[in-house]
């Protein structure tokens, strides 16, 4: 408070300087609370927001992906698996010559980059708008093509058409099937 | 005025036995009444801060979070009692004891108004303040030792500071009240209180007549609880935790509950001595006394919440160079006015 070498700001300085702050923090405490209350009050995603991701199907219901394995190229870490197969004409996943029989991401090792998006040449893969990818054994982290498929349009709306899905009409998928690694083969869509 | 009740309604105070049995009855409800409130001085400061900052504050457990503090008190309850290596278990273990014991034991002198002319204490005794002032002053002893015995560089310098800020304290905050005795010419809190407001045929509390003496004993009470901003011996910024840098679990407990017993005590003491204690126009008297104890218990937090903590060459100087002058100043012109007063 009163200093006394240097007179410059003297006592009654000090003093008024105390009170504005202790003005300051009174006010402080009657305005609104900016708290956003998490598990209830979701702050909103970016269109570009880059959480879950998703296999996009066409307004058909053929699944987009081709199973090039582009995407498992251009990830950095690796966590992509793709295993294609052909289709036929009396089994046709996709339109073209072949479809992922198997895909699978490790969430786990995803750092969600984005690069799987970028080097989809159908946009069969994007990433999504969900973030809370929490899980209780590392198992449940390998999201499966039937986690990742968005359900087919012929039945539900598309929520995925043109980018990205407002958050409130994410599909969660079932991420609580534990489920063992590669081997498990299975027909998609 | 009374011992808890004016007509003595169980024929207990007789005999001695029954006397005691009061007192320990008394003595178990003031304990748990203070441990109550202590908790949720800590829950009223976590969200006044918070409000202070532009954020809600604990609001999860129970309604408004009011079993934030129950949820608290439960987990460091149950955590691991870790005595470090190397530490003086004897005095490590003694420190929060005589923290808790201090700060339990001013309570004994308190006296609390409840309704009417009933008021409630364990001990009316004719050198209350001093007692308390005695009593809280142990705190120091146990920071001093708790920092001392735990064998760590932070705790150390947390439990010297708090030496050095007694010692800048504790004249200052003696000396302010001197004008307060000389007024109501007791040391007995209750006098202290029923004299302030029928000073000069008019309600007037003390802060009227001793304005300097409670400007002086405001700041040297929050240098005395070792809160912001003088809240040196712990100074997490720089010294980890001060003296509590190595105690957790119920130790550490106990020199948080210290602290928050210790809040409530120079709230209620600055009521007390200062603003007329339970007397309050028509208010009933323990609705008074609560409330002007929440409103200095919030001046503690507000202050928290706005002030940066003193250097330690500035917490020295404003106790030395500002405090003490003023204290001696304020006791001497107080003498000479009230002699002035009385004779003249």
């Amino acid at each position: 408070m009163a200093d006394d070498k240097t007179k410059k700001p003297g006592v009654v300085d000090d003093v008024a300087a105390l009170l504005t702050g202790l003005k300051t923090t009174l006010g402080e405490s009657f305005q609104p609370r900016v708290t956003w209350e998490y598990p209830e009050d979701k702050s909103p995603r970016s269109e570009r927001y880059r959480g879950r991701h998703y296999l996009r199907r066409y307004e058909n219901g053929l699944e987009r992906c081709i199973g090039c394995e582009l995407c498992a190229a251009a990830c950095p870490v690796g966590c992509i698996l793709v295993i294609a197969a052909e289709n036929s004409e009396e089994h046709r996943v996709s339109p073209g010559e072949r479809y992922a029989k198997v895909y699978e991401i490790n969430m786990l090792r995803c750092i969600f980059c984005g690069y799987c998006e970028e080097a989809c040449p159908v946009q069969a893969i994007v990433l999504g708008p969900e973030y809370e990818l929490s899980n209780v054994s590392r198992d449940q982290f390998i999201y499966t093509k039937e986690m990742l498929l968005e359900p087919d349009p012929r039945e539900e709306p598309l929520f995925v058409t043109t980018g990205k899905a407002p958050v409130d009409q994410v599909y969660i998928g079932n991420t609580q099937e534990p489920r063992a690694h590669v081997d498990t083969t299975e027909d998609g869509g | 005025m009374s011992y808890l009740a004016t007509p003595d309604p169980f024929g207990l105070y007789g005999n001695s036995i029954g006397h005691w049995i009061v007192v320990v009855v008394a003595m178990l409800l003031l304990v748990f009444v203070l441990l109550t409130a202590a908790a949720y001085t800590v829950f009223w400061e976590r969200v006044y801060l918070g409000y202070i900052q532009n954020r809600p504050g604990p609001n999860r457990v129970g309604p408004f979070g009011l079993l934030q503090m129950a949820a608290d008190g439960v987990k460091l309850a149950f955590k691991e009692s870790f005595v470090p290596q190397n530490v003086d278990v004897a005095i490590y273990v003694l420190a929060p004891a005589i923290a808790v014991a201090s700060a339990f034991l001013a309570w004994s002198v308190i006296p609390i108004g409840l309704w009417g002319d009933v008021e409630y204490w364990i001990a009316n005794i004719n050198i209350g303040v001093l007692l308390i002032l005695a009593v809280t002053s142990m705190n120091a002893y146990a920071i001093l030792l708790g920092g001392w015995s735990s064998n760590s560089k932070y705790s150390l310098l947390g439990g010297l500071r708090a030496a050095a800020q007694l010692i800048s304290y504790e004249m200052a905050m003696g000396l302010s009240l001197v004008p307060i005795f000389m007024i109501a010419g007791s040391l007995r809190l209750v006098d202290i209180v029923d004299h302030a407001p029928h000073w000069g045929g008019f309600l007037v509390p003390m802060v009227i007549v001793a304005p300097l003496s409670f400007l002086i004993y405001l700041v040297a009470a929050v240098a005395e609880t070792n809160r912001a901003p003088f809240d040196l011996p712990e100074a997490e910024q720089e010294l980890v935790g001060g003296f509590l840098t190595e105690y957790s679990g119920l130790k550490f407990t106990m020199f948080y509950l210290a602290e928050y017993v210790g809040v409530l005590t120079q709230s209620t003491l600055i009521a007390l001595l200062f603003f007329g204690g339970w007397h309050l126009w028509i208010v009933p008297p323990v609705i008074a006394l609560a409330l002007k104890i929440f409103v200095f218990a919030t001046l503690y937090i507000w202050l928290r919440g706005t002030l940066p903590r003193l250097r330690y060459d500035q917490l020295m100087r404003l106790g030395w160079k500002v405090l003490l002058p003023l204290g001696i100043a304020n006791v001497i012109v107080t003498a000479i006015v009230l002699v002035g007063v009385t004779n003249g």
